[in-house]
């Protein structure tokens, strides 16, 4: 009611007097009172719920508390969280290199795959001549907005023993397919070089470790189980990603397109030295929603493989929740959570770089 | 389009659709399959000898009526809290002029860049200092806030013009009256597209439950009680898939509902993030 007067006084005083410096001010006064009034109680919320307990948990990655007993009964170690998870040998450090791995593989798998498929999709879409378009965006999109959960069980079911997967594959392969998909450990890559002969380590490979794990160990490629765990990845994100090509697509300036078509342009030329360009901002965006989505999987791992067969499904996120609440290691919870927030910086910006770089 | 691309087109995404839909399907036909025939037809998508066993163990014999009224509560909680909160911080940064403005906007970018997975064992700590673990609040007010919703309305608000918000001072109304019943109505878009992206968020959001409510069963809500159905023991091999699948089903129900009648607005929130991004 107040700021109603000072604005109806203010509205008697206008034709008389030039605005002053004063009356201004006053109003940006009410305005500054109503803007801190405003979004006081949301800067509530997300400081009690988010900026307060980031400081607190950075603090309790210094600690050793069990998650149970009140947090003042913790005691200080230092940075041995970190040292824990990545200098100091052990099942610690050797379990959190496994969580690495496994996460890298799936980015290095999903990011591209989802992008690729989700462009080519929004392409093919976006042609005004097709017919049906709403059925087909809607296709795809439909598995982003389902539960996570129900996802994941539909995918056990379909990568079960004797699921549509292996149906599907013993049709299309010769004889039959009987993988049982979601408890088999061996690695793509070592598969694959066990096709060629080369079933152990050699040498160089086996001998040297990096965090606990031999270089061996580390060019693994993703177990049969995690790739499971990525079709189911790459089939529920496609849909968001073919959604945010398309209204890229659709943000393109039509005289551009024309004025090259004048110009003499074949649709391949169009396609690659204008249409591609102008998506570079939506390529970044999709990357960069891609890798910061991927690094932190959990959902799909707790309901499908709670990490196993061997570990080859256990990631940092994954190990978040194990460590913090089962095996009643909070300290070293937060430790994980802070050293994959810097992961996901530095793979942002290394994506970053590398987009400029083309410039 | 020349014939041949045309029909390539066509069928690229005929069978991707295909791939996008089928699963669905052939699930629902699953959960009326008794536990042999899912094994020995797993691709038939309809039940050659039909059985509500599943059903019957999801509705009467689990506490799925239960989840799904936790699941309620909770997400419209949420959702209207969110649209509240964030629709106000959204106007004082889109149209209010105050000391601090730009301040407070770079936080809300800033938590922006958080992600969610780092937020696991913070939350855990502030609500159990907060004593608000095993509890509908506990579930609730962690997501009654959010920046990418913050942000989203200040989108809204700037598109709107000025002069309506000065015609409604000059007749009288004060800031709050004038945000509440002049502009607020007109951001209706913005509006429907954060309730959308605040219901499918609450509804399936599966981590929050599992640290704030795992060890009270009467707070579950459906994702993580769904995520304890049908599963007889260690392994895989004893996975209950017509139960399962029918939880399953039931869980995507009431977002596919929303999904199909207001489809243009999901589209509209990721096409905005899209074009700004």
């Amino acid at each position: 009611m107040a700021t109603g007067t000072a604005v109806a006084a203010g509205r008697v005083e206008r034709p008389t007097a030039p605005p002053r410096p004063r009356r201004r001010s006053r109003i940006h006064g009410r305005q500054g009172l109503a803007g801190w009034l405003f979004v006081a109680p949301a800067l509530l919320g997300l400081g009690t719920f988010l900026l307060a307990p980031i400081l607190l948990a950075l603090w309790v990655s210094f600690r050793d508390w069990s998650g149970l007993a009140p947090l003042d009964t913790s005691t200080a170690v230092g940075a041995e969280n970190y040292r824990d998870l990545l200098v100091e040998s052990g099942v610690v450090q050797s379990d959190f290199a496994k969580s690495l791995r496994n996460n890298l593989y799936y980015v290095l798998g999903v990011v591209p795959a989802q992008t690729a498929l989700a462009f080519v999709l929004a392409v093919i879409v976006n042609n005004k001549l097709l017919k049906g378009k709403a059925f087909y965006r809607t296709a795809f999109y439909f598995p982003s907005v389902t539960s996570s959960i129900a996802v994941a069980f539909i995918f056990i079911f379909l990568f079960s023993p004797s699921g549509v997967v292996n149906v599907l594959l013993s049709a299309l392969l010769p004889g039959t397919v009987e993988t049982v998909w979601l408890n088999e450990p061996t690695g793509a890559i070592h598969a694959m070089l066990g096709w060629v002969g080369v079933d152990s380590a050699p040498g160089f490979l086996g001998d040297r470790r990096l965090m606990g794990l031999s270089y061996w160990e580390w060019l693994s490629g993703p177990s049969t189980a995690m790739l499971s765990i990525m079709t189911l990845a790459v089939w529920t994100t496609t849909g968001t990603f073919m959604l945010m090509f398309l209204a890229g697509l659709q943000n393109i300036p039509e005289d551009v397109d024309e004025a090259a078509l004048i110009d003499g342009a074949s649709p391949r030329q169009r396609f690659f030295r204008i249409t591609m360009p102008l998506m570079r901002p939506t390529l970044f965006l999709v990357l960069t929603l891609g890798i910061i989505g991927t690094w932190q999987v959990f959902d799909q791992i707790y309901a499908m493989t709670s990490g196993g067969p061997q570990k080859t499904t256990l990631t940092p996120a994954y190990l978040i929740y194990r460590e913090g609440f089962e095996n009643s290691a909070m300290g070293r919870s937060a430790a994980i959570a802070f050293i994959v927030f810097a992961v996901i910086l530095v793979f942002t910006g290394v994506q970053r770089w590398i987009l400029r770089g083309r410039d | 389009m020349p014939a041949v691309r045309r029909a390539t087109a066509y069928l690229v995404l005929t069978a991707a659709a295909l791939a996008f839909v089928y699963p669905f399907v052939l699930s629902f036909a699953t959960t009326f399959k008794p536990r042999d025939e899912v094994a020995t037809h797993p691709v038939l998508p309809w039940p050659l000898m039909p059985d509500s066993r599943a059903w019957e163990n999801v509705l009467v014999h689990s506490d799925f009526p239960l989840w799904t009224l936790n699941s309620l509560l909770v997400t419209i909680g949420a959702t209207l809290l969110r649209l509240f909160l964030d629709s106000l911080a959204g106007y004082a940064l889109a149209r209010l002029d105050w000391r601090g403005r730009g301040a407070v906007f770079g936080l809300v970018l800033a938590i922006l860049a958080v992600p969610p997975i780092v937020l696991t064992v913070p939350r855990f700590l502030v609500l159990k200092e907060m004593m608000l673990l095993n509890s509908y609040a506990g579930l609730i007010l962690p997501l009654a806030v959010d920046a990418v919703g913050i942000f989203i309305m200040k989108q809204f608000f700037e598109g709107l013009p000025k002069e309506l918000e000065e015609a409604a001072r000059i007749d009288g109304a004060n800031i709050f009256q004038t945000y509440w019943r002049v502009v607020l109505p007109l951001v209706r878009p913005g509006l429907i597209t954060l309730t959308i992206l605040s219901f499918q968020g609450t509804w399936n959001e599966f981590l929050l439950p599992l640290i704030v409510v795992r060890a009270s069963p009467e707070h579950w809500t459906l994702p993580f009680g769904l995520s304890t159905l049908g599963r007889g023991g260690a392994g895989g091999q004893t996975w209950d898939y017509p139960v399962m699948l029918a939880g399953s089903i039931l869980t995507i129900l009431p977002v596919a509902v929303i999904f199909i009648v207001l489809q243009r607005f999901f589209v509209r929130g990721i096409a905005s993030g899209a074009v700004k991004g």
